[in-house]
């Protein structure tokens, strides 16, 4: 099977996913790697060290920073040409937009966030998470070709070959008048995203409930709550820089206004898959375990022994978890040399 | 400006969703209601309306009960609503919906912006917003965060958009028409009035069929042979416990570290 895989980046810097759609599209035949971008060369390199047979880089300064209409408009022209069987991408923002817009541009269908995928007789079916999770579902794409958009860590990473080369051809921006005119970014608030973490430290609304600290005079009792829920977060976020891992929430801390949005696990924020989970103050609404609960291990930390998240965690302690939460950080620092 | 927004209904995010025995999708007795994103979609609409002037119309696909879901949409403030109708219309899949909604976009006419949720919260797609841009031809401006349209009378409406991204946020200016998706930071969508639930129960909805928006039913080239259950977590959770919080926490990372995954 001829395969395009699309290596998803930001300035350079590729999401692990496109990587492991590189593994993916081995298992199947030859993978061509497409890499779109400015001055992304080593990107190109990177993705022969993954296993591509042939990378197909446009290096255009047209393509200096993702935009829909122009990246699909380079990729439909390539796929047009160049006839691949399959066409992969990541599941990441950039990865699902560009994916819906080729399935248009080729008259094909889009398999969205698949987490499995199987062949018989050249013909793919995927499972993927439908409800957030709650159900699974198959699929399959009667035209040619299927477009497949792969959840992030669902499938291993291939181990990067150093040197390993092959053949790389240059192709051309598609040119026109696009309709969109990229002005900058601000930037997140950085550290681990939760998509790619392998460790994921979560707070609930019981971050807020430290009944041991005495308040700044003069708030009143929302501003205690959120600067209740900001030292709550603090020893979330330590535990969380101690493993590497990203942070996480509950929708319940982030409505309260405690943490923002995009750090929101669940059904209507992110689904994740981390290796390790760990849930500190977190009960367990059906909406956040839909988000997580195809975690490796589920560690809970909730005073609440009767809470929801202990029936999926592997490990729990019923306590306070402004006592256990830091002396955890304190044995993982003792433990990891840190 | 002239909006429409697109709306679906959907099983509630508090449902136990499970495949029944007859190997139906079954949701119990939970509620159905407006897709949870879609509401950021009409709260987005709205407020563009109240800044620019204009009007904003709701549409869905579906039977007679997705009305409610368009009643919503009337209810927290849109004009009016439409509902697209037709046997022929049933397991679509995404690209199909969006040639639907695409021609529903082209016969309301003089649309200046389309705006959706980022996602349905059951098939969890997040695809249509970004394939009805491309059949309309319109800028795609998904996972929209902040709106701001400038423009109007003889100059071009032109919009800048906040997106959300892997890395923060992308700033992208384009003209309208555009497509947009919303996301949850963009603020929450307002509580329907009672003058506006008395307003959206009184109101007719008119139902388009396929040959009324003047196309053939379109192919769905994606199927479902199967729906499953997740295989169940066979965990029993080890509850630590004894001693000090020191002690706790030293037991509990060892746990943790004898699993070899970090």
């Amino acid at each position: 099977m001829n395969t395009f895989v699309y290596i998803d980046h930001f300035k350079g810097t590729a999401l692990p996913a496109s990587w492991e759609a590189i593994g993916v599209g081995k298992t199947l035949g030859t993978v061509k790697a497409l890499v779109f971008g400015q001055g992304v060369e080593a990107l190109a390199k990177t993705a022969f060290e993954y296993g591509a047979d042939e990378v197909l880089l446009a290096d255009d300064a047209a393509l200096a920073d993702y935009r829909a209409e122009a990246f699909a408009a380079t990729l439909g022209k390539l796929a047009a040409d160049g006839a691949p069987d399959l066409l992969l991408f990541p599941t990441t923002t950039r990865g699902r937009e560009l994916a819906a817009m080729a399935a248009i541009d080729l008259k094909t269908g889009v398999m969205v966030d698949v987490t499995a995928l199987e062949t018989a007789d050249g013909k793919i079916t995927v499972t993927r998470p439908i409800y957030a999770g709650k159900l699974l579902t198959k699929e399959t794409c009667s035209s040619k070709p299927p477009i497949i958009t792969l959840r992030g860590r669902a499938f291993p990473k291939p181990a990067q070959q150093a040197g390993k080369s092959g053949t790389l051809t240059k192709i051309a921006a598609a040119t026109g008048d696009f309709p969109t005119k990229v002005e900058g970014y601000t930037t997140g608030e950085g550290g681990v995203s939760l998509a790619d973490a392998g460790v994921i430290v979560s707070g609930g609304r019981g971050v807020s409930n430290n009944p041991a600290l005495t308040p700044p005079a003069g708030l009143d009792e929302k501003q205690v709550e959120i600067w209740k829920a900001q030292q709550g977060f603090a020893l979330v976020k330590e535990l969380a820089s101690v493993l590497g891992a990203a942070v996480g929430a509950s929708r319940a801390a982030v409505d309260a206004g405690y943490v923002p949005y995009p750090n929101q696990v669940g059904q209507t924020g992110k689904v994740v898959s981390p290796d390790v989970y760990i849930a500190c103050g977190i009960s367990g609404a059906i909406q956040h375990l839909a988000g997580m609960r195809t975690s490796k291990v589920i560690v809970a930390i909730n005073k609440d022994a009767e809470a929801p998240i202990f029936k999926l965690a592997r490990y729990g302690v019923v306590g306070d978890l402004f006592q256990i939460v830091p002396a955890l950080t304190a044995a993982f620092k003792k433990k990891l040399g840190k | 400006m002239k909006i429409v927004v697109c709306v679906k209904q959907v099983p509630d995010s508090a449902a136990k969703v499970v495949v029944a025995e007859d190997g139906k999708v079954s949701w119990g007795d939970a509620p159905l209601v407006i897709n949870p994103w879609d509401e950021y979609a009409v709260e987005a609409a709205l407020r563009q309306k109240e800044a620019l002037g204009g009007s904003v119309t709701a549409i869905t696909i579906g039977g007679e009960g997705s009305k409610d879901a368009l009643k919503h949409a009337l209810a927290m403030g849109a004009d009016d609503a439409i509902l697209i109708s037709d046997p022929a219309l049933v397991n679509m899949d995404t690209q199909a919906t969006a040639q639907v909604l695409a021609a529903a976009v082209q016969k309301i006419g003089g649309v200046e912006a389309t705006f959706f949720g980022r996602q349905a919260i059951d098939a969890d797609s997040g695809l249509v917003p970004a394939q009805t841009a491309r059949l309309l031809g319109w800028p795609a401006l998904t996972l929209s965060a902040v709106i701001k349209v400038d423009g109007g009378g003889s100059a071009p409406l032109t919009v800048r958009v906040e997106r959300g991204v892997e890395e923060g946020r992308q700033i992208v200016t384009a003209k309208l028409p555009a497509v947009f998706s919303l996301v949850k930071d963009f603020g929450e969508p307002r509580y329907p009035s009672f003058m506006g639930i008395r307003k959206a129960s009184r109101a007719e909805i008119p139902a388009w069929s396929l040959a009324e928006l003047g196309i053939p039913a379109p192919a769905s080239v994606i199927a479902w042979p199967e729906i499953m259950n997740p295989p169940s977590r066979e965990v029993t959770c080890e509850i630590i416990s004894g001693g000090s919080p020191a002690e706790i926490a030293e037991a509990l990372a060892d746990k943790i570290l004898a699993e070899k995954v970090l």
